[in-house]
């Protein structure tokens, strides 16, 4: 029996479209809540997301990331955000989605030929 | 887009070595081999857990001490990125637990050895997380996008597995007639079921060939074999002890090492539950579970609680 469960993964995000989750066996059971984890490597950086996880709630959510993601010092500052708060772009629309920049040559600094002896520029 | 001309863009993709991400369209066979392989692949690090856990307390240093716990606390977060990987392709966490419980998931055989001595911890070291270590490099340009990050971040942490294992090693060769006699000893054991890890020979390995198409693999499991032995051949000289292998001998024409035949009637009993610790192994893993199961419930309730006392502030 197909059912489709009431679970959010990981890049799989959006109202009502689960994607992936379409599997054929199981329940979605008591699990804990799945967690996108965001870490800042060092202060000027920005953080950028390393995995997921499992935690009951916030708290732990950052305190599992600090045993699973910065066990070398790989971070100074650790975000964490429930994955079902994630949105993202739809891949089936990227070609139209980002059709918009591609014509557009113009908004970078190599269209513009310019003689060499113009320095600093 | 009907399914046929999906396949071709997605293999098209393969080709030119674009990564799929999780919401990409992939043929459901793609899926379920990513499943098995990855969730495989984060049983072994969870079980994998069990036999060096058993030397932790008997460690004869504290820094060895110290070594293998990070070791073992290493293998659990491996664990963890790849059953997160595993998710992504739709499968749950539970499910994959269930799984592995029940005797439906499989996990790498060679953890259903016995760990006998404290020389058995520089063994794995240098074989097991040796013979892992080529295994999983080149699973680091696997086609799937997140098992490759996963595997990427695996690698950078496994590589002091493999060097702890040996220093453990050269310190036993070095030491007295007991302590070099362990070692040859634990090299004995782990030698044959190290080689294993590669899996059945290539014309034994029907899924392999679709599984290099998919660019999940890279290497046969024939090829990587021979790079573990040509390695280790080389490297058992300096620990001044040999490998249990009476025919291994470098072989001028081909460039490589030649090794006896594998006892693959031991593998095949290892992998459908007749090895020597498979029954130990699951019974711990359940056992953990089950009597874990009231902090799941008091934190899922705890949570529960926390956040509806939060939303009456809120109100």
């Amino acid at each position: 029996m197909k059912q489709y469960i009431r679970k959010y993964f990981y890049g799989d995000y959006g109202e009502g479209r689960n994607g992936a989750a379409d599997i054929s066996t199981g329940q979605a059971k008591q699990e804990w809540p799945l967690w996108e984890v965001f870490i800042r490597s060092r202060q000027g950086l920005d953080h950028k997301h390393v995995g997921s996880l499992h935690a009951a709630d916030a708290q732990m959510a950052i305190e599992n990331a600090r045993d699973v993601y910065t066990r070398r010092m790989e971070g100074v500052s650790i975000w964490v955000v429930e994955s079902k708060h994630i949105h993202a772009s739809n891949p089936d629309e990227a070609e139209s989605f980002y059709d918009p920049a591609n014509d557009k040559v113009y908004r970078h600094p190599t269209f513009y030929d310019l003689p060499d002896a113009v320095k600093h520029m | 887009m009907n399914t046929i001309d999906l396949e071709k863009q997605f293999q098209d993709k393969i080709d030119r070595e674009i990564r799929i991400e999780p919401r990409d369209w992939m043929p459901e066979k793609y899926r379920q081999t990513l499943i098995r392989q990855i969730s495989q692949h984060a049983h072994s690090e969870i079980v994998g857990m069990l036999p060096e856990g058993n030397w932790i307390t008997r460690a004869p240093s504290l820094r060895r001490k110290a070594i293998l716990l990070a070791k073992v606390q290493d293998e659990g977060g491996h664990g963890l990125y790849l059953y997160s990987a595993a998710e992504t392709l739709g499968i749950t966490r539970d499910q994959m637990y269930e799984q592995l419980h029940s005797g439906k998931a499989k996990y790498s055989s060679i953890f259903n050895y016995p760990t006998l001595t404290w020389a058995d911890m520089g063994a794995i070291g240098w074989l097991v997380d040796g013979a892992a270590i080529m295994n999983q490099v080149p699973l680091c340009r696997a086609s799937y996008g997140p098992y490759a990050r996963a595997m990427v971040r695996i690698c950078k942490e496994e590589s002091f597995h493999q060097r702890q294992g040996f220093e453990l090693l050269l310190s036993l060769s070095k030491g007295n007639e007991a302590q070099r006699k362990m070692c040859q000893d634990a090299i004995n054991r782990w030698w044959w079921p190290s080689i294993m890890m590669f899996g059945p020979t290539d014309d034994a390995s029907p899924n392999s060939e679709q599984s290099m198409r998919w660019k999940i693999k890279r290497f046969s499991n024939d090829e990587l074999r021979q790079k573990f032995v040509d390695m280790i051949a080389e490297q058992v000289k300096i620990l001044g002890m040999t490998l249990p292998d009476p025919d291994l001998k470098w072989n001028e024409a081909r460039g490589h090492y030649d090794f006896g035949a594998i006892n693959w009637e031991e593998f095949w009993q290892v992998i459908s539950g007749n090895g020597p610790c498979n029954k130990q192994r699951l019974d711990t893993r359940r056992k953990a579970w089950e009597d874990g199961a009231w902090v799941r419930e008091a934190a899922a309730a705890h949570a529960a609680k926390k956040a509806a006392r939060a939303q009456q502030h809120a109100a």
